[in-house]
């Protein structure tokens, strides 16, 4: 039993998404859907930024719903920000691990381990500005491979790179996600991301996120919402 | 809760206030002091404005070699003691000054700077330059679409100033006079040493009159009371006109404005000659006759010294926490966000005598007021502080929460530990700034100390001022020279901790 969505109701003024459903542990799910759907919403919500109108969140069977975004069994990425400025890339990943930013020699260890095996063992002292796009969203994915969250949540945060680094960084995501056994909801524009990362996909349209499906069909043949923000 | 202390305290204090004001009533000299009070505000803002533009828009069209330093200075003269500024300027006017030894030698008649013209002299060499610093940020606001469209139209000099600097100016200029009539009507130190008097008394001074020399106290409280209402009518009606902030740096941009040349190119350099003149030669003069005699200052200013700079640490740190803990509230948000910054607003329209007699009230059935002085002086410059120090920092933090706010949420990041990892970074520049402010604003006060002090405790500012009523002159201006130094020396130390970690 992995996340389950019960009877989930979110509202933000005149808008309104519903969701009832279960993921199962380790599963890997596209969410898609026209602009506005409400995809970041949903994400928002299950990451502890956005509160329930009703209904509840569980993960692993216990309700998460009320508990602050920092000790949900997760992490997020967010489409930008994923990082601190002023603080090294070596800092950033600290975080991961000591909110206070006390590190043992060990937590030290392993923050230099995920940064070489990102590739940026010899960045470790840099500031985010320092550092090229792909190799920022490496930093933040490192911090998740640090901090080994059951769930994984993507919020597009690899939109504003270009289609071979965002391709590296679908596969770091595969790696991770292998390695740490996570589950993963992903937002994304891109049907080939789907097909490429997501067995399965939830499709968020009509106020509704509907049950997650497998994800070759539904982008073969898709609900009349979905069709029209695919196909034009 | 810090927000509630804040409120509390103020609301006490001007309730004893109006409690014992009740009893008492104006008289025709009271009444003259309300006139004065707001006559002089008037017409010190009036000028300093009508002197700040030409500045203004001279500096804002031409380009020249130490500008930057110059607009820079032009920030200096808010962190200089108001009793250094007056030294200055009777070095130049008095009645041993320079303009008037020119004039004797020439044979000419004197000139005077006591009452209603000393006064506003001073008012004008005080605020003039925090004119200029707003209005020459109303001329960079000025968007380049503009300018260049009234260049492709072909406007000369006076079509410019009809089509883009008077509606420019109509935003700009009610805020910066009542920014510098605000001042000046709470204007205590200047009027002390060069009013006096029953033709130039302000409400304020009145306030001191009335403790020091009657020791009537329903009568301070009365004038206290008025004076409030005085401050609380026009900050109503500054509210009205949000000025923009007129402190922050980066008043660098390509240049955008036309630069006609001919005359006015002439006019706009002997503009900022004068007025740069006029701005440094009080100072400069006071650094030349003081350096001499630093040497040779009584150890009751160095005892002095001391004192002004512990109680500038402390209303450092003071406000720090203040300001720290009130934007904390505000920047989370919520209901009670607005209340809090309510209350730390609150001390705009409360005067520091206004403020000073309401504890003096408070406490002096109790404890002996000189006891009191430098805690009762720290605490009311702190509050005093708040105002500004506030709209220095929230800004930055709340954007540090904006951008980050839920990235520090997902990691977890609460309490102490959000503040020193994620929050200070990004407001430390600020806070720098608004804290080296507090502290050297509290370096020159000459204001509630005068209500408190007997003969301990006693401050750079009441010493260099009494040296003056002493007429040692020579010494006073060694003693002013050096609270100059010190005022400018914490500023600079709290203001580079600022920049120092700040991130770019």
């Amino acid at each position: 039993m992995g996340l389950t969505l019960e009877k989930l109701a979110l509202e933000q003024g005149t808008f309104r998404l519903e969701a009832d459903w279960t993921v199962p542990q380790a599963a890997r799910v596209a969410v898609i859907g026209p602009s506005g759907a409400g995809k970041s919403t949903l994400l928002a919500a299950i990451a502890g930024f956005h509160p329930p109108a009703s209904g509840r969140i569980l993960w692993a069977g216990a309700d998460i719903t009320q508990l602050p975004p920092g000790d949900r069994p997760l992490s997020v990425l967010f489409q930008d920000g994923n990082l601190f400025p002023h603080l090294t890339v070596a800092q950033n990943l600290g975080l991961g691990l000591s909110p206070r930013l006390r590190l043992t020699q060990a937590q030290r260890e392993a923050v230099a381990g995920v940064l070489a095996q990102v590739g940026l063992g010899d960045k470790a002292e840099r500031k985010p500005a320092a550092l090229s796009g792909g190799e920022q969203s490496r930093v933040a994915l490192a911090r998740v491979l640090l901090r080994a969250r059951p769930l994984l949540l993507l919020d597009e945060p690899f939109a504003a790179l270009g289609p071979a680094l965002k391709a590296q960084m679908l596969d770091l995501v595969d790696r991770i996600a292998g390695q740490t056994g996570a589950t993963v909801l992903m937002v994304t524009h891109d049907p080939e991301d789907a097909r490429r990362l997501c067995p399965l996909t939830v499709v968020v349209a009509d106020g509704t996120a509907a049950a997650p499906t497998a994800t070759g069909p539904v982008l073969d043949d898709p609900p009349p919402a979905l069709r029209a923000y695919l196909r034009g | 809760m810090l927000a509630a202390a804040i409120a509390g305290l103020m609301a006490v204090a001007l309730a004893v206030v109006f409690f014992r004001a009740g009893s008492s009533r104006l008289g025709a000299a009271d009444w003259a002091a309300v006139r004065f009070s707001a006559t002089q505000a008037a017409v010190s803002a009036l000028a300093s404005v009508a002197l700040a533009i030409p500045v203004a828009r001279a500096l804002a069209r031409r380009r020249f070699a130490g500008r930057a330093g110059l607009i820079a200075a032009l920030g200096a003269p808010f962190l200089l003691p108001v009793v250094v500024a007056v030294l200055g300027l009777l070095a130049i006017f008095g009645r041993a000054g320079v303009l008037n030894s020119g004039l004797a030698a020439l044979g000419l008649p004197q000139v005077g700077i006591y009452g209603f013209h000393g006064v506003v002299l001073a008012h004008v060499f005080l605020n003039m330059p925090l004119a200029v610093r707003m209005i020459l940020h109303g001329w960079q606001g000025v968007p380049a679409e503009r300018v260049r469209l009234a260049q492709s139209l072909g406007l000369g000099p006076g079509g410019v100033f009809r089509h883009i600097e008077v509606p420019m100016l109509r935003g700009v200029v009610p805020g910066a006079l009542l920014a510098v009539f605000l001042i000046c009507l709470t204007s205590f130190a200047v009027v002390l040493i060069l009013g006096g008097g029953p033709r130039a008394t302000t409400v304020e001074l009145a306030i001191w009159q009335a403790v020091r020399f009657d020791f009537d106290l329903s009568r301070a409280a009365m004038l206290a009371a008025v004076q409030f209402g005085l401050c609380a009518a026009a900050v109503l009606l500054a509210a009205r006109w949000t000025a923009p902030a007129a402190l922050g740096a980066g008043l660098d941009r390509p240049l955008a404005l036309p630069a006609p040349g001919g005359w006015r190119r002439m006019a706009d350099g002997l503009v900022i000659f004068v007025a740069a003149l006029f701005l440094a030669l009080p100072v400069a003069v006071l650094v030349v006759w003081g350096v001499s005699d630093l040497a040779d200052l009584p150890a009751g200013v160095w005892n002095a010294a001391a004192t002004s700079v512990a109680l500038a640490l402390v209303v450092a740190g003071l406000t720090a926490l203040a300001v720290v803990a009130l934007a904390s509230a505000v920047a989370r948000g919520g209901g009670l966000a607005r209340m809090v910054e309510a209350a730390g607003m609150l001390p705009m329209a409360a005067s520091s005598l206004v403020l000073g007699i309401g504890l003096f009230l408070m406490l002096h059935p109790f404890v002996a007021p000189s006891r009191l002085a430098l805690p009762v002086t720290a605490l009311v410059n702190t509050l005093m502080a708040l105002p500004f120090a506030l709209r220095l920092v929230l800004p930055a933090w709340r954007a540090a929460e904006l951008t980050q706010g839920r990235l520090a949420d997902s990691l977890g990041l609460v309490g102490w530990a959000r503040f020193r990892l994620a929050v200070l970074p990004r407001i430390r520049r600020p806070l720098g700034m608004a804290v080296g402010l507090a502290a050297a604003l509290a370096m020159g006060d000459l204001g509630v100390i005068a209500l408190f002090a007997s003969d301990q405790g006693v401050t750079l500012p009441l010493q260099v001022w009494r040296l003056m009523g002493a007429y040692r002159t020579d010494q006073a201006e060694a003693a002013a020279l050096l609270l100059m130094g010190l005022s400018f020396a914490v500023f600079i130390l709290f203001d580079s901790w600022g920049r120092r970690g700040a991130d770019t």
